[in-house]
């Protein structure tokens, strides 16, 4: 029997008690925030942060980011990935999701280590997934690192990218800060309207 | 939109003009279609490991200095795909306003008054069938600012994850014949025939006697494509 979908609706201005609720001083337990790491993850320490603007450009001060990433060795910890060849980090989840409401500027911060090439030929990024009071549902990012040139150049779905349009997916390296700082805004409309993937 | 990996005759579009604030929100470029890879095809594990003891009982797991006030209700159905094979120890993210249509979220201004006894967010995970309950009070209806005398009718806010990251639902569920649909452009959002897969069922056999009422709800998840990496 085939049964249709059930449709997608708004996560609303209020989802942050349920979803996010200790980044938001709510009494109730996190299952995940932007901490995605601790002492004994493997591999490289980055930050990741960022803001989300709407088509005014104004900053959108209650959306909710949620990355899905590899571990250092490019395995996700799902029992659909079940490669031999690369680690499994036990501790490494690969998850985090953060509000854009509790800073001044309406950032978000991931802490994470950089994700190893999953397969060979695609570069190590971020699965992102965009939610915010005024989306219907969900939309789909990548975020790729200014630092993997060479692997951004072979992957095949940056690749399948406008090169007009490819920037919008780049993470920059923040000199500047202390740590190993990758910048990425996400712009839901406008000139540098981000790509967002039909996946 | 022809050969799309999602699909549009179940899903609302990012625009809907009806919704104001998507206007400025939504995305206005084509999305890009990409092949699914390991990226697409895994996602988030959480299961019974992730639920504490009351999180289910939203009647439950915040009391202060007494039982929360308002209709106690047991929601309950399955997390399907698109073929019915149940989803097995998936989880299921719960949020709401409580029965006085208030959101205990501190940007909620509505003038309704908090319940001390009610936080309305819970998390529950389906068992080996693929069936989910939980158990809370019916909320309320609350006014909005889309447009003049604007109200939501009285939803339950649901977040799942389902087997990998294609499959990412986030949904609301709705209550039999509720007279504030037809005006509701976050319900009428979606295309029509797709509308009333929102709506849960009030169901006998779900009840408590003399304890509380039964609404059914089942969740179809998408799935990946038959043939994944292949495009």
């Amino acid at each position: 029997m085939k049964r249709g979908q059930t449709p997608s609706q708004t996560v609303g201005p209020f989802f942050a008690y349920g979803l996010v609720p200790e980044q938001y001083n709510y009494p109730f337990a996190s299952l995940a925030d932007g901490e995605m790491v601790d002492d004994t993850t493997e591999g490289q320490r980055i930050r990741v942060l960022g803001h989300v603007y709407d088509g005014a450009g104004d900053l959108v001060p209650d959306a909710i980011i949620e990355i899905w990433q590899a571990n250092a060795h490019g395995r996700y910890n799902h029992p659909a990935d079940d490669r031999k060849d690369n680690l499994l980090d036990p501790d490494f989840k690969g998850f985090g999701r953060m509000g854009t409401g509790t800073t001044p500027d309406n950032r978000f911060v991931f802490d994470t280590i950089k994700p190893g090439s999953v397969d060979g030929a695609q570069a190590p990024h971020l699965n992102v997934v965009v939610l915010m009071r005024g989306m219907l549902l969900h939309a789909y990012t990548r975020l790729y690192f200014s630092d993997e040139e060479d692997a951004n150049a072979a992957d095949p779905v940056l690749s399948s990218v406008p090169e007009d349009r490819r920037e919008t997916l780049i993470a920059h390296r923040d000199v500047d800060l202390p740590g190993r700082v990758y910048r990425f805004d996400i712009h839901m409309q406008g000139e540098r309207e981000t790509v967002f993937f039909d996946v | 939109m022809m050969g799309s990996n999602r699909d549009w005759d179940s899903q609302p579009p990012f625009i809907h003009t009806d919704y104001k604030s998507t206007v400025l929100r939504g995305p206005t470029k084509p999305l890009i279609p990409i092949s699914q890879t390991l990226s697409e095809l895994t996602g988030p594990v959480y299961g019974h490991e992730a639920v504490g003891e009351l999180d289910a009982d939203m009647t439950r797991n915040a009391r202060v200095n007494g039982e929360p006030l308002g209709e106690r209700i047991i929601v309950a159905g399955r997390v399907v795909d698109e073929d019915d094979r149940p989803i097995p120890n998936t989880l299921v993210e719960v949020w709401q306003c409580n029965s006085s249509g208030r959101y205990v979220h501190e940007a909620d201004q509505h003038d309704a008054p908090l319940d001390p006894n009610f936080l309305g967010a819970g998390r529950c995970v389906t068992d080996e069938n693929g069936r989910y309950e939980f158990r809370t009070i019916k909320p309320g209806a609350y006014p909005w600012r889309n447009h003049p005398n604007a109200w939501r009718p009285n939803h339950i806010h649901l977040s799942l994850f389902g087997a990998s990251f294609v499959s990412r639902l986030v949904t609301q569920m709705y209550f039999p014949g509720d007279p504030l649909f037809e005006f509701d452009p976050i319900f009428n959002g979606v295309p029509q025939g797709a509308r009333e897969r929102m709506i849960s069922s009030f169901d006998l056999s779900l009840t408590e006697p003399e304890f509380a009422l039964g609404y059914n709800f089942d969740i179809v998840l998408r799935g990946p494509k038959a043939t994944p990496m292949e495009d």
